[in-house]
């Protein structure tokens, strides 16, 4: 009896939609075994994580704030995916589009005026875009890679962070603590909306969603991406630009990550340092856990949220370390990396010496 | 404050203050449930074990009557507010925020939770349920300042600072005036590294004031990092927060130690009591909230005489560290002879005094 | 300016830059094979709690820096195997690999706060190592002369041995190296397991000598920095050796300059330029033919032999 692994026709669409539900049961599992390995109460802790934030009413409204940006990166983040173009850096378009929103808010703190939130809203997208645009001229300039330049550029809007709040827009009021003077109420979304529970960021996401479905799977556009991601030759032949799919795809995920950091401002009510909350970099785990598509990435989005929510839960009842909410969103990540095998072959077991060759799942 | 017309707290706070909240008294079976939450990890024997350390004094305390719970690694973002909430909602009646970066949520938790308390470390916010606490750690600065003016063969010491804010200011000020009364010609170097923690930098840092020539190094960072430092290069140093004599026996000549039991249990006691009001507290030395290690062997007799002497001062009363004549950097006189700077102004400060080398 | 003042200043810059120069040696023979491993951070926290844990427990600082290498190498290997035999995304089992590192390090580590350990001073002599002027030579820890014979090393190997010819050709053009007979899957594997074990060498230096003890994260950010000076060197020993300490001294300046009562710049610029020459290093070199050095040709790009 050998084992082979045999390339699919197709990637399996069962298997899409099964293994992230898989990997999630894998890793509730692993956790019973992990903490109860550690001295903590296994069920309880894994309880906590992943089912408290589900089945505790109160939660939901944790969740929704939390599953926001993830969604609204994840968004942009995976129309570049299936391109193939990696911005690894959207935590760094993220903060320049808080960043820009908080100038804005600066500038009109004491002016009231529904104009208020709209443009703050369109100059963090804008930001975001804009600073997304250095590593796709830099790609199709020079050919850099995006992954290493929108990176090192993550590092740079930090620091530009820093810059700003402990210097030219530090809070008047905060006795030199560096951070921003908090939003005034006209530059401030309600915590929900008309008391429903639901943060007016997930409608935001929820119709980002939608728009993204509707632009992948029924516009040339989305079409286009999609070519250039699978048979790139092919997808110039046929006349789409690769160079103009780099700017639209990094511009447009810049400009998400730019949307995601001006509602996050809103809900911190100020910028200070504690305000990256990696959220760039978790989304980029959210958008492989939805595969990349629309309706995937919102239950991935909500997911993930679950388990930072979960985390902090586990923490504050069970006693586990914080640290532990980031290593099961690593082990997460992990199993639905090599569950992907699953998807793109078939696990075949043959008898010795028969070479027949099996039809896939068509 | 025009922009905050919704949230006058300072108003509400006054009004507030001036009636004793009723309806916090505890039922004498139920124990009252006290939380905390802390930035960093109760093991960090620094800032955050202190604050555990008056944790576990307020239960050896109150015994049976309260029942404390805490949540470690707290973040300074948005998701600290769950977290309050999820304290609340679990039944604790007495809510203790130990670090700055919670202020904006404690107050948003709070109004949500009328009858929860909230105390706020080293924060300047209040509402009718929030109280701010801190503890006069220049007071300590001014005895580490008399023991490095004394000990320091070079006439040059260091300050490693986190931020420029009022706290690390008014310390780096009361570190270099203390010690130019027992040299007057003493300087300090000042290097602010932009981070509470990162053991790394603190010691790259203090190694470049080391090699910049100062032999003794005080620091406003979390880390023992920089004591390390001091033990390796065989300069001194003070432990910060707490005790670190086991990192470095021979270098800390002595410890800030931040002792913070008794306002918690004074707190509980007066929640338990009915008598809880939202107010200001920073209390030093006089009150206990700021002791010492014991001085170690290279603490001159001198040294110690004098570091004992600016003790007792600030126990009776008749010492302050902040009394003038007090130039800044620039020369300007900012404080007369014989007068005192006052709390207000020094919890706003933003300039050094004359001898600090900062950039 | 006295010979002391230099010496010490020099001192304060090796310190700051062997753990980058260590973690970024063995990235670049990673990246030299054609993976990228964004994982540099977590594999260092990793080798960090190991490294101190380790020497904890057993007193010999020896095996803890042994025990170091293997978790690097042993978190690298998940790695591996995810992008290897798995074929999954090296961009996104990187990062992953980061996140399960810090959070790995973290829960270890929540046991070993608040204590301390000796740190792993200089292998020579007292008095050589303590030497007015001969302790720029004798007085560092093993780390330090390691980290400059490693990247010499891997100059050399990779430029003129035949194992490095291979392995640079895996990382250039993987079929024809496959179709030659050489395992491209097997020399992955070495190359990544290798860049772990450094890694988790660079993350024992911060708790075993720069700062012997253990807090959450205490590598700061290095490990990016680290992936930042692959690229600034144009993948590239001798550039690497140069830029470390460029890296360095920068580091050290932003200190000194505070120090001494400059801020010429803010401190931000200070700190941001590292990644900023890393960017325009890359568009320099991307945008010339090899001369300047270039990125492996597969770098990234998974290997699915056929048949």
């Amino acid at each position: 009896m050998r084992l082979r692994l045999e390339k699919r026709l197709e990637p399996s669409h069962r298997m899409l939609v099964l293994t992230p539900v898989l990997s999630v049961l894998a890793i509730m599992v692993l956790g019973v075994i992990i903490f109860d390995g550690l001295g903590y109460e296994g069920q309880q802790a894994v309880w906590e994580l992943f089912f408290t934030p589900v089945l505790d009413v109160y939660k939901w409204r944790d969740v929704a704030t939390k599953a926001a940006p993830l969604i609204m990166i994840a968004l942009g983040l995976s129309l570049g995916n299936q391109a193939k173009i990696w911005n690894i850096g959207a935590e760094g378009q993220y903060i320049v589009g808080a960043i820009a929103a908080a100038g804005v808010a600066y500038a009109t703190q004491n002016m009231t005026g529904f104009w208020i939130i709209p443009l703050m809203v369109i100059v963090g997208m804008v930001a975001g875009a804009i600073y997304a645009a250095f590593p796709a001229v830099l790609r199709t300039r020079y050919g850099v890679s995006e992954v290493l330049s929108s990176l090192m550029l993550v590092y740079v809007s930090l620091q530009l962070l820093s810059y700003m709040i402990t210097g030219p827009w530090k809070d008047p009021d905060g006795h030199n603590f560096p951070q921003t003077a908090q939003l005034s109420d006209a530059q401030l979304l309600p915590r929900d909306l008309f008391d429903s529970g639901i943060p007016p960021g997930l409608l935001v996401a929820l119709i980002a969603a939608a728009v993204f479905y509707v632009v992948v799977s029924r516009t040339v556009f989305g079409f286009s991406i999609r070519a250039i991601g699978e048979a790139p030759h092919a997808a110039r032949y046929g006349g789409f630009s690769s160079d103009g799919i780099v700017w639209a795809t990094l511009m447009i995920s810049g400009a998400m990550a730019g949307l995601a950091g001006v509602f996050e401002l809103m809900q911190l009510t100020r910028l200070n340092l504690g305000f990256p909350s990696g959220y760039g970099f978790t989304a980029i785990i959210v958008s492989l856990l939805g595969r990349s598509n629309p309706v995937g990435v919102f239950v991935a989005g909500i997911v993930l949220a679950i388990t930072y929510v979960g985390g902090q839960v586990a923490q504050t009842v069970v006693h586990v370390p914080n640290a532990t909410a980031g290593l099961f969103q690593a082990l997460l990540l992990f199993a639905i990396l090599a569950s992907d095998l699953l998807v793109r072959y078939r696990i075949r077991f043959t008898l010795k010496n028969d070479v027949s060759v099996q039809r896939g799942d068509a | 404050m025009s922009k905050f017309t919704r949230r006058d707290f300072m108003v509400s706070a006054a009004a507030a203050s001036a009636i004793p909240l009723m309806g916090a008294s505890a039922n004498a079976a139920e124990p009252l449930k006290v939380a905390f939450i802390y930035i960093g990890p109760v093991g960090d024997y620094g800032w955050t074990w202190a604050h555990d350390k008056g944790r576990k004094e307020l239960e050896a305390a109150l015994g049976g009557a309260v029942k404390t719970s805490y949540v470690e690694n707290v973040k300074e973002d948005a998701s600290a507010i769950p977290v309050l909430r999820d304290l609340a909602r679990q039944g604790n009646k007495l809510i203790f925020a130990t670090s700055f970066g919670y202020m904006d949520q404690v107050l948003e938790v709070a109004k949500e939770f009328p009858d929860v308390r909230f105390e706020h470390c080293t924060g300047f916010k209040r509402a009718a349920n929030v109280t701010t606490y801190n503890s006069r750690f220049h007071e300590g600065r001014a005895v580490t300042g008399t023991i490095a003016g004394k000990v320091s063969k070079s006439g040059v010491i260091g300050y490693l600072g986190s931020f420029k804010i009022p706290e690390v200011v008014m310390g780096v000020n009361a570190f270099t005036l203390a010690a130019q009364a027992v040299n007057p010609k003493i300087q300090t170097k000042l290097v602010m590294i932009d981070s509470w923690f990162d053991p790394a930098k603190e010691t790259a840092a203090t190694e470049t004031l080391a090699n910049l020539g100062c032999d003794v190094v005080a620091t406003h960072t979390d880390s023992p990092a920089p004591l390390q430092f001091c033990q390796k290069k065989g300069i001194f140093g003070f432990g910060q927060g707490a005790d670190m004599s086991k990192f470095a026996p021979k270098a800390q000549l002595t410890a800030i130690q931040d002792i913070w039991g008794p306002h918690y249990i004074a707190r509980a006691k007066a929640m338990i009591a009915g008598t809880w009001k939202s107010e200001d507290f920073w209390d030093g030395i006089k009150e206990g909230a700021v002791q010492f290690a014991p001085y170690n062997a290279s603490v001159t007799a001198d040294a110690q005489a004098a570091a004992n002497k600016v003790i007792e001062g600030y126990k009776a009363g008749t010492y302050d560290v902040f009394t003038g004549p007090i130039y800044d950097q620039g020369g300007t006189l900012k404080v007369k002879a014989g007068e005192k700077l006052g709390l207000g102004d020094l919890a706003t400060i933003d300039w050094f005094v004359k001898g600090v080398q900062s950039a | 300016m006295n010979m002391t003042f230099i010496i010490d200043a020099l001192v304060t810059v090796i310190g700051i830059t062997t753990p980058i120069l260590l973690a970024a040696s063995g990235e670049l023979v990673v990246e030299k094979s054609g993976v990228i491993n964004l994982g540099v951070e977590g594999m260092m926290l990793v080798g960090a709690i190991a490294g101190f844990a380790v020497t904890f427990e057993t007193g010999n600082p020896w095996l803890g820096v042994l025990i170091a290498m293997l978790a690097g190498a042993s978190a690298s290997l998940i790695f591996g195997f995810l992008v290897l035999s798995l074929g999954a995304n090296q961009v996104a089992t990187g990062l992953a690999l980061t996140i399960f590192g810090v959070g790995l390090s973290s829960l270890i580590g929540s046991n070993y706060v608040g204590i301390a350990i000796d740190s792993l001073d200089s292998p020579f002599p007292d008095d050589m190592a303590h030497d007015a002027f001969w302790r720029i030579v004798f007085g560092h820890s093993p780390f330090v002369y390691f980290a400059i014979f490693l990247v010499l090393a891997i100059g050399y190997f990779l430029n003129k041995t035949r194992a490095g010819l291979v392995l640079r050709a895996v990382g250039e053009n993987d079929f024809s190296a496959h179709s030659i007979g050489y395992s491209v899957i097997g020399i992955r594997y070495a190359a990544i397991a290798f860049g772990g074990a450094m890694a988790g060498l660079a993350g024992a230096d911060f708790s075993m000598v720069i700062s012997p003890l253990w807090a959450e994260q205490m590598t700061a950010g290095r490990g990016w920095i680290a992936l930042a000076l692959v690229v600034f060197a144009g993948w590239r020993a001798g550039p690497l050796l140069a830029g470390a300490y460029f890296f360095g001294v920068l580091m050290a300046l932003e200190l000194y300059a505070k120090a001494s009562g400059f801020a010429i710049f803010p401190s931000q610029f200070w700190a941001a330029m590292p990644y900023l020459i890393a960017v325009i290093v890359l568009a320099i070199i991307s945008s010339r033919d090899g001369k300047g050095g270039t990125a492996p040709a597969c770098l990234g790009k998974p290997f699915i032999p056929n048949g």
